[in-house]
C-alpha cells in the first residue's frame, strides 16, 4: 500500500462538481506532479487530501489510516504539509515567525529546522526580519515552501508554485527540490508549467476536467501523450 | 499644583480605563468581535470576587488568583460554543448575540445579588493609603490600577509578539484558512484569545470592585468607557489604548475639577473631539 492514496475522490463546490473519482497514489519519498490546465481540478486535488475541504473517510488513506473526513489541522498534524497557491503568507508575521508557524501544529524530528530552511534559502536568512509580504514574489514562494517544511512532513504539497514567477525565479526554487526529495518526504507537484514539474518528478499523472487522463514515468510518456491528457486533443 | 495634582489623578484613572479596554482589544484585534457584554463581564467578574472574599474571607488580591482561572474557563467555553458561532462575513450576528448576552448577565446578576451597590472590601489601610510623590500625593490603589494597566499591556505584547499562540494569534487573524494548514484550529485560537481577555477582566473587575461601588446595571457604561478608549487609540493597538484611556481619565478630572457635573461629558467630549480631527485614531494600524 502506497502512503498516501485517494479513492474515487470527489469534490464538489456547491452545484458544481470539481472531482469525478480521482485516484492518485504516492509511495513513500517519490515525487508525484500533477498537470493539467486551468480548471483541470489540480488545485481541489490538493485541497481534498489537506483536509481544506472535507471527504468520506475512505476517499483519502495515509500511512494506512482513512484520513479523508479530517479537518486541515489533523491532516497536517499526521504529517501532510500544503504550500498553497498564492504562497499565502501571513502579512502581520516576518519572514522567520512566518517559518516558525510551519510548526505550530507538529513538530516532528527531522532535518528541517529555522537553520536548514536558512541554508536551502540564504536570502531569507538576510531577509528574517522583514514581513513575509515585503519580499518579491519568488522569495515570498521560499518562505512558503520552508513554512511547509519547518513541520518535517512525510508528504509535502505542493500548489502551483511556479505561477506568476519569472523563468529564472522558478528554476532557483525547482533547483531546491533535490535536497528536499533527500530530506525522505514524499512530494506531490501541482502545475501548469509541465516542464520543471515533470523534469524533478518519478511520476506523473496529468488531469482534465476533474478526471486523471494519463499516468506515467516521464520517461515513458511522449509529448504528444501530455498534449492529448492535457488539453484533450492530440497534438 | 491643583492642575498638576487633576491631571496625575486623571491619568491614573486612566490606567482603569485601559484596563476595561485591553480585553476588548485584544478580542477584536483577533477575531474582529465587537463584545457588547464586555462591561457586563467584567461586573460578572467583580461579583465572583466579591463573593470569594465575602464567603471564604480571602484578600480581593488572593481572590482574583481564583477567579482569574475561572473567568479564563468561561470566557473560553463563552467563545468555543456561541461566539465562534455567530462570526463571520457578517458582522450583525456578534453583536446581537453578545447584545442578548449583556442583557442575560446583567438580568441573572439582579436575580442573584438584587440591586444594591456593593464594594469589594480591600482592607481599610490600603484603600485610604497614599504616596507622596514630589508635589502631589497619589492613592496607592490608583497608583497600583495604573501599574497592573502598564503590566497588562507588557504582558499582552510579550504574548503577541514573542510567543508561538501570539504568532497564532496574528495568522489566524490573518487568514483562518492558510493557519489550519499550519494546524492551527481557529475555533480553539479564539478561545483561548477570549480566555486571556477574560483575565485582563478579573483584573479590571478587582479595580472597578476595590475602588468605588459596583451594582448589577453599570456594565454598559463601563464599555463605553472601553470602547472609546480603544477608538481613542486607534483599533488593535494596546499602547494607544492605554492612551485613550489616559485622554478620557485627564478629561474626566479636568472637566470634573472645573464642574463637578461635567466629568462624564468632558470625558465624551475628549472623545468626540479625537473621533473629528483623528477618525482613525491616534495610533492607528497600517492596514484595516
Amino acid at each position: 500500500m502506497a502512503l498516501l492514496e485517494t479513492h474515487a475522490l470527489t469534490a464538489r463546490y456547491g452545484d458544481f462538481q470539481a472531482l469525478f473519482g480521482v485516484d492518485i497514489a504516492v509511495d513513500s519519498s517519490e515525487t508525484v506532479a500533477v498537470i493539467g490546465a486551468n480548471g483541470a481540478g489540480k488545485s481541489t486535488l490538493l485541497r481534498s487530501i489537506a483536509g481544506v475541504l472535507a471527504n468520506t473517510p475512505e476517499q483519502v488513506h495515509f500511512d494506512g489510516d482513512a484520513i479523508g473526513h479530517l479537518p486541515a489541522p489533523e491532516v497536517m498534524a499526521r504529517g501532510i504539509a500544503m504550500v498553497p497557491e498564492g504562497r499565502r503568507l501571513f502579512p502581520s508575521l516576518s519572514v522567520e515567525e512566518n517559518l516558525l508557524i510551519g510548526q505550530y501544529g507538529r513538530k516532528a524530528d527531522g532535518v528541517w529546522s529555522l537553520e536548514s530552511v536558512f541554508d536551502l534559502f540564504p536570502i531569507l536568512r538576510e531577509r528574517r526580519s522583514s514581513p513575509g509580504t515585503a519580499l518579491s514574489g519568488g522569495q515570498q514562494q521560499m518562505v512558503a515552501i520552508g513554512r511547509a517544511l519547518m513541520s518535517n512532513p512525510r508528504v509535502l504539497l505542493c500548489d502551483e508554485i511556479s505561477l506568476g514567477l519569472a523563468p529564472v525565479v522558478i528554476r532557483d526554487i525547482y533547483a531546491a527540490f533535490p535536497r528536499i526529495r533527500e530530506s525522505g518526504a514524499s512530494i506531490v507537484i501541482v502545475e501548469q508549467d509541465i516542464g520543471q514539474a515533470v523534469k524533478v518528478a518519478d511520476r506523473v499523472y496529468c488531469m482534465m476536467e476533474g478526471r486523471i487522463t494519463l499516468e506515467g514515468k516521464p520517461a515513458d510518456i511522449s509529448r504528444e501523450d501530455i498534449h492529448a491528457a492535457y488539453f484533450g486533443v492530440a497534438a | 499644583m491643583i492642575w498638576l495634582d487633576t491631571i496625575v489623578q486623571g491619568v491614573l484613572l486612566g490606567g482603569l480605563y485601559a484596563l476595561f479596554a485591553a480585553g476588548l482589544s485584544l478580542v477584536f484585534g483577533i477575531m474582529r468581535l465587537v463584545n457588547l457584554a464586555h462591561g457586563d463581564l467584567i461586573v460578572l467578574a467583580a461579583f465572583l470576587i466579591l463573593v470569594l472574599v465575602t464567603t471564604l474571607g480571602l484578600s480581593p488580591f488572593v481572590a482574583i488568583l481564583v477567579a482569574a482561572p475561572v473567568m479564563f474557563g468561561v470566557g473560553w467555553l463563552l467563545q468555543y460554543h456561541v461566539l465562534n458561532r455567530t462570526l463571520g462575513d457578517d458582522i450583525l450576528p456578534p453583536l446581537l448575540v453578545t447584545f442578548g448576552l449583556s442583557i442575560v448577565i446583567q438580568n441573572a446578576l439582579l436575580e442573584g445579588f438584587s440591586a444594591d451597590s456593593r464594594r469589594i472590601p480591600a482592607g481599610g489601610a490600603l484603600e485610604t493609603a497614599s504616596v507622596n510623590l514630589g508635589q502631589v500625593s497619589v492613592g496607592v490603589m490608583p497608583l497600583l490600577t495604573f501599574l497592573s494597566a502598564i503590566a497588562v499591556i507588557v504582558g499582552l505584547k510579550r504574548i503577541f509578539y514573542a510567543t508561538a499562540l501570539g504568532r497564532a494569534f496574528r495568522a489566524t487573524s490573518d487568514d483562518p484558512v492558510t493557519a489550519g494548514l499550519m494546524g492551527i484550529e481557529p475555533r480553539r485560537v479564539f478561545a483561548t484569545a477570549t480566555g486571556i481577555a477574560m483575565i485582563v477582566v478579573t483584573i479590571a473587575a478587582l479595580y472597578l470592585g476595590t475602588r468605588a461601588n459596583f451594582d448589577p446595571t453599570i456594565g454598559p457604561a463601563r464599555l463605553i468607557y472601553a470602547f472609546e478608549a480603544v477608538i481613542i487609540g486607534g483599533l488593535g493597538s494596546l499602547w494607544g489604548t492605554l492612551a485613550g484611556g489616559i485622554i478620557i481619565g485627564v478629561a474626566q478630572t479636568v472637566g470634573a475639577a472645573i464642574n463637578p457635573e461635567w466629568q462624564i461629558l468632558a470625558g465624551h467630549v475628549a472623545f468626540l473631539l479625537v473621533l473629528l480631527f483623528r477618525p482613525r485614531g491616534l495610533f492607528p494600524r497600517a492596514t484595516d
